[in-house]
């Protein structure tokens, strides 16, 4: 039983004097999301999926890789914040919860750095 | 991990609940399924079945709860005082809504049993009294009264022009009932931090207060990823108010206002 004051208990550590940053990049992930899924299926419907070469060259071409490297970018950084919020909402065991953290962060790193290296060497490859 | 299940002593004990009949003679009957729990008792909380005359009931769902209290079982306890919506005292679970039990008809809930629960996700210290120590000390967390560092006028009170009375007339309606805390899953989770609905917009009612000179202060002691930013516009507690008052978008102004001061 504790006999801390039930004020002391909700007053807690204090406030830890950020959220905001979070709360406002999760929100600017989100509107640059839009615009680049939109052409990105847009693209997918135009292109012959079934032909390699035209997918491929479609990667290299003009300023899609740029686009291609952004939506990984940007979709990675929208989902890790994402699923923090999830993780920190459910997993309440600190040393779960450090290591659900930590795992995530370090997942959503390698798929972004996965994804750009993958656009990024179809498109530098010499023509 | 977020507890789905009740523990297992809070379970309820479906071969416990008793059932108390209606009165010979009766012909509008009606029954009230009442969740009960005894901290005297070694059993687990059960659901009792009270079955009334409703020809010699009041209309209200507190009415029907305070017949079973006065004539039929006297052992139920539950929370009431006004019996007209202003002190929040009958907050309870009806039929899966929080709500309160004096401002609702038997007739809304159709013509079925009535389900009466305590608020959900609370500690039960009795039948439909649940602890909100806590709520209560989260709200005074906020700190809800005037700070100012400005004396007030010496021969009047401080002024405020209507517009500026307007914009803290609905959030300051809020009658600590509790209905909306309750109802929010983000609550349920991690009320240990997350401060709710009622507190929140609590907060928000001395935030947008023109007298007030401490809205820096009150908004960085809620920039946090618990106290603040556990919302995620659920918005249960808007569903929720019996006082139809609006937390969730006083929660939504809170972050705005968390953004614009730093652009």
């Amino acid at each position: 039983m504790s006999l801390r004051t039930p004020l002391g208990a909700a007053v807690g550590r204090g406030s830890a004097r950020n959220g905001v940053h979070h709360w406002w990049v999760q929100r600017v992930t989100a509107v640059a999301l839009l615009p680049l899924t939109l052409w990105l299926l847009v693209s997918l419907i135009q292109l012959p999926l079934t032909d390699h070469a035209a997918v491929v060259s479609w990667i290299g071409h003009d300023w899609h890789p740029v686009l291609l490297s952004l939506l990984v970018l940007v979709m990675t950084w929208h989902s890790q914040l994402g699923v923090q919020v999830v993780i920190e909402d459910y997993v309440h065991r600190h040393l779960l919860k450090t290591l659900s953290l930590l795992s995530s962060s370090f997942l959503h790193v390698l798929v972004a750095a996965g994804g750009i290296y993958a656009v990024l060497r179809i498109a530098l490859r010499s023509p | 991990m977020a507890e789905f299940r009740l523990p297992p002593n809070s379970r309820i004990d479906k071969q416990a609940g008793k059932t108390w009949p209606a009165p010979a003679g009766a012909k509008n009957v009606r029954t009230f399924r009442v969740y009960r729990f005894d901290p005297n008792d070694a059993g687990n909380p059960r659901v009792d079945s009270y079955t009334l005359d409703m020809d010699h009931c009041g209309p209200m769902v507190l009415d029907a709860l305070l017949k079973i209290k006065n004539e039929v079982d006297a052992t139920l306890s539950l929370r009431r005082s006004c019996r007209e919506g202003i002190c929040g005292s009958c907050a309870m679970n009806i039929n899966g809504v929080n709500t309160l039990a004096c401002t609702r008809t038997c007739d809304e809930f159709g013509t079925g049993d009535i389900r009466i629960y305590p608020l959900p996700h609370m500690a039960v210290v009795k039948d439909l009294v649940t602890d909100l120590t806590h709520f209560y000390a989260q709200y005074a967390a906020v700190k809800p009264w005037l700070q100012s560092r400005t004396p007030a006028p010496p021969d009047r009170e401080r002024l405020q022009s209507k517009a500026d009375q307007e914009k803290i007339d609905r959030p300051s309606a809020c009658i600590l009932c509790a209905c909306c805390s309750t109802s929010c899953p983000s609550y349920w989770w991690n009320s240990d931090r997350y401060l709710g609905p009622a507190a929140l917009l609590a907060a928000y009612r001395w935030i947008v207060d023109s007298r007030d000179e401490a809205t820096g202060e009150r908004l960085d002691a809620l920039e946090d990823p618990f106290r603040l930013y556990r919302c995620h516009t659920i918005m249960n507690c808007t569903e929720a108010c019996p006082k139809d008052l609006n937390p969730a978008k006083a929660i939504a102004e809170i972050k705005k206002l968390m953004v614009e001061r730093q652009h």
